[in-house]
């Protein structure tokens, strides 16, 4: 083999070497970052494990919303028309948080069943329903389409 | 009948674009000049009518007329005047006749700056630009007609901009970021022209570095308003959420600034060719991504448009086509470009690669970490998530190792430089930044801390390392003004650009370590400490805005007894949607900024609200206005307008040179 050739060879096989390294990083990365996703149905019949960081999204159920007066703590159930999740989260709750809309919850879920939330997101429009609440409800055979509560799925 | 001019324009700007697609790239494969030049007048009609298309769109915002969809769908009669304009870029359509229109911007100025490179390659660029042009105007033409009207009956009023979009962010970001974004199509359509030619030479190389610098400054601009705006108006307090949307924009702004530097090599030095090419690829196909990942409804953010299936679909298309058929071309042309390896394994080639295989290897993590959820959805319909701890865990080391590669790239020199040579010029700098990262945080925070120690001896690395290449440049010249005035506009670039890095660096770090924050409940008269600072809550009052009716709250801010501006949190109601939204309160300062977002409302007048200290957190921003300053001033030095004369020996001569010159 040519020199040159050589030279062009190693620096190939140093770069190859030094791209799967760092593919293997990243699928470790990844792997050790991964929140996966539940529904309140799959919440409520244990399917989780105590303890596990998940996301959750439902909705808000109507009338089930208590803040506390004193403190920062709050307490709602997210719901997919069929199961019902209680949430407990300290913080404020975003702009678009209202009873009868779609949420996600990230956080996990105690021996007793209740979730406890570290991030509390809202949708960030009127018009659009997060994709994981959407999951949720067509998961447990709600129309999102004609559903009647407020959430529309986008229209146009 | 105004709006129907629009798309008459738009139908125009379409069968204009089928010819600049088509006559100029076949003139230019059957050498046929007349062909040749109709790409530039071409490509000024295009512009015309585009401009007049996207003109009379905003006419139709600005006069609130409601019987074209989107203005009824993203604008409201109470809209204050500037959003009503800027609302055009609310949703899809508009923002993608935006798009479309900053892309026959660019090529117009490449029509105009293009004097001095062969009329073959000209045509070449500007047909594959016309190319995109013609999908883009098919699109909206197909799927997404800007011009849509509601018949027969349209609404009394339009149903209202949203209203986390009613700010000076929203009239800045988007045509910033837009126009970063479609700069990178300049530079594929070089990298095309120039696969299509075979023609791949340092000439080649020149004739794109203005063209790539000036697109990564503008994105760099356009990435930090997006982060700044982000940081006051959604309230959470943070810069950066590594968002599956922000994504893509940091993997088009990886690939541009290995580009940047891949092109150095190949100016330079004639080799790294195809590299630099596929780079040019990679950083469009990084573009249309980000537009396939918020127009295809993949996502729901801030970012996203109503989705339609079919629209999904032609961008799919176009990203298929643009990026799979320039990839194809690649692999039959690429072999072609012959490179020579004429150098050693300790070089300024090397350190280059080096800092292409780093930034390489980050853009490709954050695209596998944004597209996996979504790869994964598609083919199981399970939905995950991955946590922002995924990037910083890879982003964090690599960009740290590229940091300390920083400082001995600009040193080195082309071909082979000693060892022994780099280490005498950066032990001193390296010492003295060790030491200046342990005093310097021990004297202001009065404890040791790791990261900032880090963070701090990283960025004094890359200034003092500028700061002896900068001494040893200038040491044979006669005076240090003299000296100064003898270095090239483009090397001022490259270290002005460096510097932001060290800037940005430490402010990323430290309010990414020492930013604090509290969530509390407070009655009027009460406070709450945080830091050094206190907050006292005095109380809040109602007001009416102008499409809006809110609360204000007033705290008062105190450093020990020394008082600040008092900071006016608001929650408001925006009339027409009936959209709750707060607006934080901050103050800004060169070494901290104070943050205050309200909640809610409770019994008493009390308010649970959230405060927050965030050291340096300017210096994120500060540092990309360094960066994107640095590629704006590489991109007008001298040479790159002194072609013509050039063309002779004095060329060979300069590629040549083994001098460490700018890069």
């Amino acid at each position: 083999m040519k020199p040159h050739r050589q030279k062009k060879l190693s620096m190939i096989l140093f770069i190859t070497a030094g791209l799967s390294v760092s593919v293997g990083l990243i699928l470790y990365a990844m792997s050790q970052n991964i929140n996966l996703f539940y529904t309140p149905t799959q919440v409520a019949q244990g399917e989780v494990r105590a303890g596990q960081r998940i996301r959750i999204g439902g909705m808000v159920k109507e009338g089930s919303l208590v803040s506390a007066n004193d403190s920062l703590q709050v307490r709602f159930e997210t719901t997919d028309y069929v199961h019902a999740v209680p949430i407990e989260y300290e913080g404020i709750l975003p702009d678009l948080f209202r009873e009868g809309q779609g949420i996600v919850a990230e956080g996990s879920v105690d021996a007793s069943g209740v979730f406890h939330a570290s991030r509390v997101l809202a949708k960030h429009d009127e018009n659009y329903m997060s994709q994981e609440v959407k999951a949720a409800l067509d998961a447990a055979g709600v129309d999102t389409v004609n559903h009647p509560s407020s959430l529309i799925l986008p229209e146009s | 009948m105004i709006p129907e001019l629009g798309q008459f324009s738009l139908i125009l700007a379409f069968c204009l674009s089928v010819l600049l697609a088509s006559l100029p790239i076949i003139g230019a494969a059957r050498n046929n000049v007349l062909w040749m030049s109709l790409a530039r007048p071409l490509t000024a009609k295009v512009f015309v009518f585009l401009g007049l298309s996207i003109g009379i769109l905003a006419y139709a915002f600005a006069t609130d007329d409601f019987s074209v969809q989107i203005v009824a769908a993203q604008s409201n009669s109470l809209l204050p005047f500037q959003y009503k304009l800027t609302a055009l870029w609310g949703g899809h359509e508009g923002s993608f006749l935006l798009w479309t229109f900053m892309l026959s911007g660019w090529m117009l100025a490449v029509s105009i700056y293009s004097k001095s490179m062969p009329i073959e390659f000209v045509a070449r660029v500007l047909g594959v630009l016309g190319v995109l042009c013609v999908a883009y105007i098919l699109f909206m033409l197909a799927t997404s007609n800007p011009f849509m009207r509601i018949v027969p009956l349209p609404p009394v009023d339009g149903s209202d901009l949203n209203t986390a979009l009613q700010d000076f962010g929203f009239i800045v970001h988007p045509p910033t970021l837009y126009m970063g974004y479609v700069g990178f199509s300049v530079v594929f359509a070089f990298a095309i022209a120039a696969l299509l030619s075979g023609r791949l030479d340092a000439a080649w190389a020149r004739w794109c570095r203005p063209w790539a610098n000036l697109s990564w400054a503008v994105l760099t601009i356009g990435i930090a308003l997006g982060s700044w705006w982000a940081y006051y108006e959604l309230g959470w307090g943070g810069w950066w959420a590594w968002d599956p949307v922000e994504n893509p924009p940091l993997i088009t702004w990886l690939f541009g600034t290995a580009l940047i530097h891949s092109l150095a090599v190949t100016e330079k030095r004639g080799v790294f060719k195809s590299w630099t090419v596929l780079l040019a690829i990679l950083a469009f196909s990084g573009s249309l991504l980000g537009t396939f990942i918020t127009r295809s409804g993949l996502l729901t953010s801030v970012h996203a448009f109503a989705s339609d299936p079919t629209r999904g679909v032609f961008i799919l298309g176009i990203l298929g086509l643009a990026v799979g058929g320039s990839l194809l071309l690649f692999a039959f042309r690429a072999p072609r470009m012959k490179s020579e390896f004429g150098f050693g394994l300790v070089s300024r080639e090397i350190f280059l690669l080096t800092n292409n295989v780093l930034l390489v290897v980050a853009a490709a993590s954050v695209f596998l970490g944004t597209l996996f959820p979504m790869v994964y959805q598609a083919l199981t319909d399970d939905l995950l998530s991955i946590g922002p701890p995924y990037f910083n865990m890879i982003f964090v080391p690599l960009m740290m190792i590229l940091v300390l590669f920083l400082g001995v790239g600009p040193m080195s020199r082309w071909k082979r430089t000693s060892t022994a040579y780099l280490i005498q010029q950066v032990a001193k700098a390296a010492v003295a930044s060790l030491v200046i990262g342990v005093v310097l945080p021990l004297i202001v925070l009065f404890e040791f801390s790791l990261a900032a120690t880090v963070c701090v001896a990283l960025a004094a690395w890359i200034v003092l390392t500028i700061g002896k290449d900068i001494s040893n440049k200038i040491a044979n010249k006669e005076s240090v003004g003299k000296g100064l005035r003898s270095l090239s506009l483009s090397y001022y670039g490259m270290q002005c650009a460096h510097t932001g890095i060290a800037i940005m660096l430490v402010g990323v770090g430290l309010t990414s370590y020492f930013s604090t924050e509290r969530s509390v409940l407070l009655n009027p008269g009460e406070s709450v400490e945080l830091g050094s600072y206190s907050f006292q809550f005095e109380g809040s009052e109602a007001f009416r805005g102008p499409n809006y009716i809110g609360d204000r709250a007033t705290i008062l801010v105190n450093r020990g007894d020394y008082l600040l501006p008092s900071l006016y949190p608001e929650t408001r109601i925006y009339l027409a949607s009936g959209t709750p939204s707060t607006e934080m309160a901050i103050d800004a300062g060169f070494l901290r900024d104070l943050f205050i977002t309200l909640g809610e409302e409770k019994e008493g007048g009390a308010w649970t609200m959230t405060v927050y200290v965030k050291p340096f957190v300017r210096w994120v921003w500060l540092g990309s206005i360094f960066m994107a300053l640095g590629g704006t001033v590489a991109a007008a030095d001298k040479r790159y307008r002194r072609l013509r004369q050039r063309k002779s020996g004095k060329d060979k001569e300069q590629v040549g040179s083994m001098q460490p010159s700018a890069i």
